[in-house]
């Protein structure tokens, strides 16, 4: 049992995994005994000093852990208000923070003795860091992802079959994340007894949105520290942009408590939120049901889900994991939310101005950071976690950025 | 009311001797117009039950038959406001036959638990079969449903293991629904072995009738699961016909639910013991 911390708000979940009315167990009966051993093993290992050990080796090693904080002189400068800092959690091993998520997941599945992989992707970023942990723990690998997804992001999907993972295309439904997410719990229906499903965000069933936290929380935890030792204090602010919500937990949580630190997330507005086509659920959606969590969803006044929107892949997803919408209930956290216009600028102007091409996703939240850091101090300090390279996403962006004159 | 009728209508079978026949069909599918047709004939094509099921878009436990006929169903205008009148004209049409709304969550919580529950008792509706509604979520609709007297119908896969069947059985009501595959509906089909095995694991944990549905496909495979199940259910055989018979656009051919409904008396013919 925890220890009573009654003024803490990191000790969500309840044993329910509830966090407020947000997440819980809605899967289908096949289903339950599995997530009921994934929730034993993982408390198991929670404690196991071995575990952490062999984490922390992997961590090191292997992915390249501790990830810098980056102060950011030039778009300071630029911006003229607080000190920008980047968390460079883009450097790790494969590009992007799904890596800490994955290693961790990949070593729980081998504990349980399992030796067969299922995940959902939807850029490939997810799906490329399965397929490498897989490779590495000599696992087999199945991937879904939207056909869609497949023909857009074929570098992706390319590294993943060259790292030895079969990827599903999957043309049900609309052929988006959504529907890979789908296909993955259906071919988890079909291979229970077998298979290990590694979650690529803080969404799903219980216990999946508190393990992906915990496994994403290092990169909080390293930032604390760094900015202690670079700064002498904590940050004002932290920022990170939200698909599911997995690096933006990653980096919160270990901030939840430091009430003089404002947190920001920043969800995708694809093309406005007023267009409807967009990508954000706590801004543009409502409390609802699907993939094993409540949670807030895009959806019709009959509760039939929506395609969310981005020209972020990694961002486009109806929903949002639930401690996320618990933070946004109880006004912790700040849901703002940035445009694709907005984060191509920002794409560019990174690129140009710190010598590092961000991924389309962090620069939803340096979008964000545009709007208000320029009104701070200039010795007020934020945090925002570039939680992934850009290069992924040269095919998609360059063409725009050419016809706007901005290249 | 809503439990009488499901135990009339087992006993009933038992004492002819034989499976009582549930057909599943997705509601709304591929029209309301066809979907209603085939939906009133049901009974008298040899359906001793029937399973309605409320189409969602993202139906994760279903199979490419299925999900087919939620999305048809769904661009085809189908709502749960619209599930719920069906509901009502079929209990008008057949006053004793059990009808079982089949579904997901999400749509139901949407249109407000209590709200949906007084709708469907006062349509007629018998019970409720809830695909992500484990036992871990009584709260959310199983136990209000059973307050009022709607009974909640509880899967069990060959995954329940005997740890956890009590658990699934403890708040079920109506009957219980063996899902006779690890998987997705209208896929692989259950050896009578692991169906027999199953339903002596079911008999000695629940009073309840008990039922096997999923990869059920014709009536040699009704007369095999019969023979141990007090009930079997059919869906994506049925399905798959309306499938077969119109068009991407939800426009039926004349007899396509006719055409369903053959199926539906070939069926029968498997269900004596």
């Amino acid at each position: 049992m925890n220890e009573h911390k009654p003024n803490t708000l990191r000790d969500q979940p309840d044993e329910h995994g509830r966090f407020g009315i947000h997440g819980g167990r809605f899967v289908a009966e096949t289903l339950m005994p599995l997530i009921l051993s994934v929730e034993e093993a993982w408390k198991t290992s929670k404690s196991d000093p071995d575990f952490a050990a062999e984490m922390e080796y992997y961590r090191k090693h292997y992915i390249g852990r501790p990830s810098p904080l980056f102060f950011a002189s030039r778009l300071t400068e630029h911006f003229g208000g607080a000190k920008l800092y980047f968390k460079r959690d883009e450097l790790n091993h494969t590009g992007a923070h799904k890596i800490n998520n994955v290693l961790g997941q990949a070593l729980l599945a081998k504990r349980m003795g399992k030796t067969k992989i299922i995940a959902e992707t939807g850029a490939g970023q997810h799906g490329v860091a399965s397929a490498t942990a897989c490779a590495l723990f000599g696992m087999e690998c199945e991937v879904f992802m939207g056909e869609e997804d497949v023909r857009r992001q074929k570098p992706n999907v390319d590294r993943m079959r060259l790292l030895g993972a079969k990827v599903h295309p999957v043309t049900s439904g609309t052929g988006t994340l959504k529907d890979a997410m789908n296909e993955a719990l259906r071919y988890w229906v079909t291979n229970a007894e077998t298979h290990f499903y590694i979650i690529g965000t803080a969404a799903g069933p219980h216990p999946y949105p508190a393990m992906v936290r915990d496994f994403q929380s290092i990169i909080g935890v390293e930032a604390k520290e760094q900015i202690l030792e670079a700064e002498g204090r904590l940050p004002d602010a932290i920022v990170a942009c939200i698909g599911g919500g997995s690096n933006a937990l990653g980096l919160f949580h270990p901030f939840l408590d430091d009430k003089e630190v404002e947190i920001y997330g920043v969800e995708a507005a694809g093309h406005g939120i007023e267009t409807g086509e967009h990508a954000a659920s706590l801004k543009g959606g409502k409390p609802g049901v699907l993939h094993g969590n409540r949670t807030y969803l895009l959806q019709d006044d009959h509760g039939q889900i929506k395609d969310a929107y981005s020209i972020s892949a990694g961002l486009d997803y109806p929903g949002i994991g639930p401690e996320h919408a618990w933070l946004h209930e109880i006004g912790r956290v700040n849901y703002v939310n940035a445009t694709d216009q907005e984060a191509l600028e920002y794409f560019a102007l990174c690129s140009r101005l710190e010598g590092i091409i961000p991924a389309l996703e962090p620069a939803h939240a340096l979008a964000f950071i545009s709007t208000m850091i320029g009104k701070m101090d200039k010795d007020q300090i934020v945090i925002m976690n570039m939680c992934g390279r850009g290069d992924k996403d040269l095919e998609a962006v360059l063409p725009i950025l050419e016809k706007q004159g901005k290249l | 009311m809503a439990l009488d009728r499901i135990s009339q209508c087992f006993s009933a079978c038992r004492d002819e001797n034989r499976a009582a026949l549930g057909i599943f069909i997705s509601a709304g599918d591929p029209n309301p117009e066809t979907s209603e047709e085939l939906l009133l004939g049901l009974p008298d094509a040899g359906a001793d039950f029937v399973e309605l099921g409320m189409p969602f878009s993202d139906p994760m436990a279903d199979g490419p038959v299925i999900q087919a006929a939620s999305l048809r169903a769904i661009k085809a205008g189908m709502t749960l406001d619209k599930v719920l009148k069906m509901a009502a004209r079929f209990r008008h049409r057949h006053p004793d036959v059990p009808l079982i709304l089949m579904g997901y969550y999400n749509p139901v919580y949407i249109y407000g638990v209590d709200q949906f529950l007084d709708d469907a008792m006062t349509a007629g509706v018998d019970g409720l079969i809830m695909v992500d509604l484990p036992p871990e979520e009584d709260d959310e609709l199983c136990l209000p449903a059973t307050e009022k007297g709607m009974a909640f119908i509880r899967l069990i896969t060959p995954t329940t293991n005997d740890k956890r069947l009590p658990t699934v059985i403890h708040n079920a009501s109506g009957f219980v629904y063996y899902v006779s595959i690890t998987g997705i509906t209208g896929t692989g089909s259950a050896s009578a072995d692991s169906i027999a095995n199953a339903m002596a694991r079911i008999r000695k944990a629940s009073d309840l009738p008990a039922v096997v549905g999923f990869g059920i496909k014709d009536a040699d495979d009704v007369r095999e699961a019969g023979r141990h199940a007090d009930g079997v259910v059919v869906g994506s055989a049925v399905v798959s016909i309306i499938a077969e018979h119109c068009d991407a656009n939800g426009k039926a051919e004349p007899d396509t639910a006719r055409k369903a409904l053959d199926l539906v008396k070939q069926l029968k013919t498997g269900t004596p013991r």
